[in-house]
């Protein structure tokens, strides 16, 4: 030992100038002796190693005998507690008939199978330069035989049959996908002159009387699910739903050219966010603040809608309201402006 | 090959099969192929056997599933439903959960099966990133597998949606307002998408086919080629002793490997069965039939989805909208939305390609990096999931709002410019912290393990003794290849004319000063020599001291693996091991 520790320090005295030079770096040992396990070497463990594995399996199959019990004498009941029940059986069941499965076939592989690491040679993943050249030579020869090459019209016939014939599936696809394509429509909702706010989902037609200051009232156009309306209601609904407050004619600042879109201090605004549309339905009746639950966009109910906090840009459009002969709450026109989201075409 | 008069029904069918297929030659070829075993490579399995899971608790599902928004009205047993309008999508929901017998646990394991899915698959792909697993000639399977990524969300996104209750009826509705938002073609686009004006009475149907046919479809075919690659190159193993870029050490795919992949198949199976059994997960009788009007607060969309909505709360919106020409940008969707997601997507794909080109390496690489050789890189990676997670975070605000009672808005504006300063910390800790644990591993291989041995001298000195690593401890911290900048020729070449691609060159040199100029490299024999000839003395007194083992010093000084000395260092090292 001691002469090999002086042969090192030799070595390093002389910086690499004496002796042989050091190379720039480790070598690798090579795998490490293996470690047999007790299993290996004890029968007695195999032995027990081997029980533990059959219990394991059996695990699995009073998990599997237990889901079926449970399957047939547990009925899913018609309350959310007893389908939980249903639920947390069949579910216990199916974890033991599975998990025993794994469990087992992993200990079994741990303790008993042969886990001597094995190495396999790495070849570089190119193909050797022989084989390319056979490649190269060998679709040479094909386009060779084809023509492609010496007959262009051929090329260009080819080429131009395989990109158009994707058209016949491509053109009514495209024609039909979209519905009719008419994304004016966007634009448009169910208000017009005259049209009663009613309560939504009854559809009962609101008093202005009734509006007490601070109440909030969920609002949607009279007669949304009748007549032409029936089949694409939801559609209407999406771009129609407003949300109605009272105010105090103190707190409420208007726009000049708004005065007369309240009535009251009723103001009436579009509850799609101008966001990405959410609907916009938290209102915070000390502060007059709606606020957007999804994204947090936050409108001054009392200031024109103006956003005062989140990632809203644009007030939220107000519907022009006035009452009719009868005292209902009623729009004097559709909104002045697409509701929703901002689009391309928006503005146009 | 003649058949033996007195063969069993095996041999007689494997007979029958190779006559007819030669799948004998197959067997011989793979049934020992050589797998290597680390937990770290059990996530992508974990992705794979969560997506089989996906499939069998899914066609269960497909069997009383109802694809439709034709309008129907409750009579089921769920008391707190009946006489509401509900489209038949929600109605076969209800019907599953609550009068199907195990329709709940199925429908409870196939979402839990999906967020774990996506999960696994982004836990692989930090792993495969940080170990540099995508290095040549793995460069096509990364993007293999980071197309199943984004399907894997396509798939998630496509499913959360079937059911058309409220929740995710907003959700589809954000979808909506994020399409509508992209220049020119966003209307048309979002016509295109729901068949006409939102919501419409085809998005149902048509997610279902994505859902049930073409993203399944296309995530089998990706596995398989996946799959395929990880035969052809052969799985990367760590810098182990043994493990060499020539060869691949692990354990034969028969029996050993087949019993444990398979064997933690049923265990992934288990866990989620027992997640589906006693963790209640989108329990759409709470939230009711997708309705335009009403709107749940504290909703939170799966968490693959999250960061995305964590950008859509952090941008700010005031003048965000521009307006060009009359033409609206809503740069405050488009930006959060659309580009974000799609330059953290290019970025993603496009990494492999970034590295190779800035190291200029075009060899292959079967060895996976400890992430702390690669400080850069490593710390580029940590930087982009800190941002994540800010994200993440952010697409809760709501919920750690009501939870600790905190202003939304104080948790928005902390988040918006945690955003901006946490990736450039993370960048820099983590590149500290990965040099650091180089320079640890230089330590440890030049002074070895304190033993907590004080030993006094005749002189009165005291030292520590340090038992030196053996040469298997050793290998693993200086197995790795130093990288250095890449050198910039100068910009004349020996006859004054200005070489040409001076400025491309340049621009690579900078980068890879970026990667590689602050580095340790790990201990050479060189300097492992001249560290022991420094300390020798100690090692000699220490030995000289009394009872310190005789391994210690024959240990240092026999340590560097000169050839001379090959054989002195085993025999050291037999005495640790002893």
């Amino acid at each position: 030992m001691s002469t090999s520790g002086s042969e090192v320090v030799r070595h390093a005295d002389g910086n690499g100038a004496v002796g042989e030079p050091l190379p720039d770096r480790f070598d690798n040992p090579g795998l490490p002796p293996h470690r047999s396990r007790l299993t290996d070497t004890d029968p007695a463990a195999a032995r027990r190693a081997t029980r533990q594995v059959v219990a394991l399996f059996t695990l699995s199959i009073l998990g599997t005998i237990g889901f079926v019990v449970a399957y047939a004498l547990v009925p899913d009941g018609d309350t959310i507690a007893s389908v939980r029940l249903s639920n947390l059986l069949l579910g216990l069941g199916l974890f033991l008939a599975m998990f025993g499965i794994g469990a087992a076939a992993i200990h079994w592989a741990k303790t008993l199978m042969s886990v001597r690491d094995v190495a396999e040679d790495r070849h570089p993943q190119r193909s050797s330069t022989k084989d390319r050249e056979a490649a190269v030579a060998v679709l040479r020869e094909g386009a060779e035989d084809s023509g492609i090459a010496r007959r262009g019209v051929l090329k260009g016939a080819v080429v131009s049959a395989l990109v158009l014939a994707p058209l016949t599936i491509a053109v009514p696809l495209i024609g039909e996908v979209g519905g009719d394509w008419r994304v004016s429509t966007l634009r448009h909702t169910l208000w017009e002159r005259g049209k009663r706010l009613t309560r939504d989902p009854s559809g009962t037609p609101i008093k202005a009387e009734d509006v007490t200051v601070g109440s909030v009232f969920h609002v949607i156009p009279d007669g949304l699910r009748e007549g032409e309306n029936a089949d694409h209601w939801i559609e209407e609904k999406a771009k129609a739903v407003v949300l109605m407050v009272r105010l105090d004619p103190a707190d409420l600042k208007e726009a000049d050219d708004r005065k007369d879109w309240s009535y009251e201090g009723i103001v009436a605004y579009s509850k799609i966010c101008t966001h990405v549309g959410c609907p916009v339905a938290l209102y915070e009746r000390q502060t007059h603040h709606l606020l957007c639950p999804c994204h947090q966009s936050t409108f001054d109910i009392a200031d024109g809608a103006r956003v005062i906090f989140g990632p809203a840009n644009r007030p939220l459009p107000q519907l022009p309201i006035t009452v009719d002969d009868e005292g209902y709450l009623v729009a004097q026109s559709d909104f002045t402006e697409p509701i929703g989201p901002s689009y391309w075409e928006r503005l146009k | 090959m003649s058949r033996p008069s007195n063969v069993g029904g095996a041999a007689a069918t494997a007979d029958y099969l190779d006559q007819r297929t030669g799948i004998g030659l197959a067997v011989k070829a793979f049934a020992r192929k050589v797998f290597p075993d680390h937990w770290s490579f059990l996530l992508g399995e974990i992705a794979l056997y969560s997506f089989l899971v996906l499939l069998s608790t899914g066609v269960f599902l497909t069997l009383f599933f109802v694809p439709s928004m034709g309008q129907v009205t409750y009579d089921g047993p769920f008391a707190p439903m009946q006489g509401v309008q509900m489209s038949e999508a929600f109605r076969s929901t209800m019907a599953l959960s609550f009068e199907v017998t195990g329709g709940l646990l199925m429908r409870q394991i196939h979402h839990w099966a999906a967020v774990v899915f996506i999960a696994a698959i982004v836990t692989h792909m930090m792993r495969v990133f940080f170990t540099g697993a995508f290095r040549k000639p793995r460069e096509v399977n990364w993007l293999v597998g980071f197309t199943l990524m984004i399907l894997g969300i396509a798939a998630g996104f496509s499913g959360y949606s079937l059911p058309d209750d409220v929740l995710s009826g907003n959700g589809l509705r954000i979808t909506d307002g994020v399409v509508k938002s992209i220049p020119i073609i966003g209307s048309y686009l979002s016509y295109f998408i729901f068949g006409g004006e939102f919501p419409g009475d085809a998005i149902v149907p048509r997610l279902f086919t994505v859902h049930i046919l073409l993203v399944p479809g296309l995530i089998l075919a990706l596995i398989g080629l996946h799959l395929f690659f990880v035969v052809l190159h052969k799985h990367t193993h760590y810098g182990l002793p043994g493990r060499t870029e020539r060869n691949v050490v692990g354990y034969p795919l028969f029996p050993v490997y087949v019993a444990k992949a398979g064997g933690f198949f049923f265990i992934v199976f288990g866990v989620l069965a027992l997640m589906g059994a006693t963790m209640t997960i989108n329990p759409v009788w709470n939230y009711g039939p997708y309705d335009p009007s009403p709107v749940s607060a504290g909703a939170q969309p799966d968490w693959y989805m999250l960061f995305l909505e964590g950008a859509l709360r952090l941008m700010p919106g005031q003048g965000m909208e521009w307006v060009i020409g009359g033409f609206t940008i809503p740069m405050n969707v488009l930006v959060p939305a659309v580009v974000l997601p799609g330059l953290l997507f290019t970025a993603l794909a496009a990494y492999p390609f970034l590295e190779a080109y800035v190291t200029g390496d075009r060899r292959e690489h079967h060895i996976a990096d400890r992430p702390r050789n690669a400080p850069v890189r490593t710390a580029i990676g940590v930087a982009i999931l800190t941002a994540f997670g800010v994200l993440v975070l952010a697409g809760s605000n709501d919920i750690i709002a009501t939870h600790f009672g905190l202003s939304i808005n104080a948790i928005t504006d902390v988040c918006r410019l945690l955003l901006i300063v946490t990736p450039f910390l993370a960048f820099w800790v983590t590149k500290r912290a990965c040099l650091g644990l180089q320079r640890k591993d230089r330590e440890l291989v030049l002074h070895g393990h304190e033993t907590g041995r004080i030993v006094r001298f005749a002189s009165g000195e005291y030292i520590e003794v340090h038992r030196p690593l053996d040469e298997y401890e050793r290998w693993v911290r200086v197995a790795n290849e130093p990288r250095r900048p890449v050198e910039l020729l100068p910009v004349e070449d020996e006859r004054g004319v200005r070489r040409p691609g001076y400025r491309r060159d340049a621009a690579r040199a900078r980068l890879s000063r970026f990667f590689f100029e602050d580095r340790v490299e790990p201990v050479t024999p060189a300097e492992l020599v001249a560290t022991q000839s420094h300390s020798g003395h100690d090692a000699a007194l220490a030995l000289g001291g009394g009872d310190a083992a005789g391994a210690v010093p024959s240990g240092r000084h026999a340590a560097p693996e000169l050839p001379s000395a090959s054989a002195s260092t085993t025999a050291a090292a037999d005495a640790h091991r002893r």
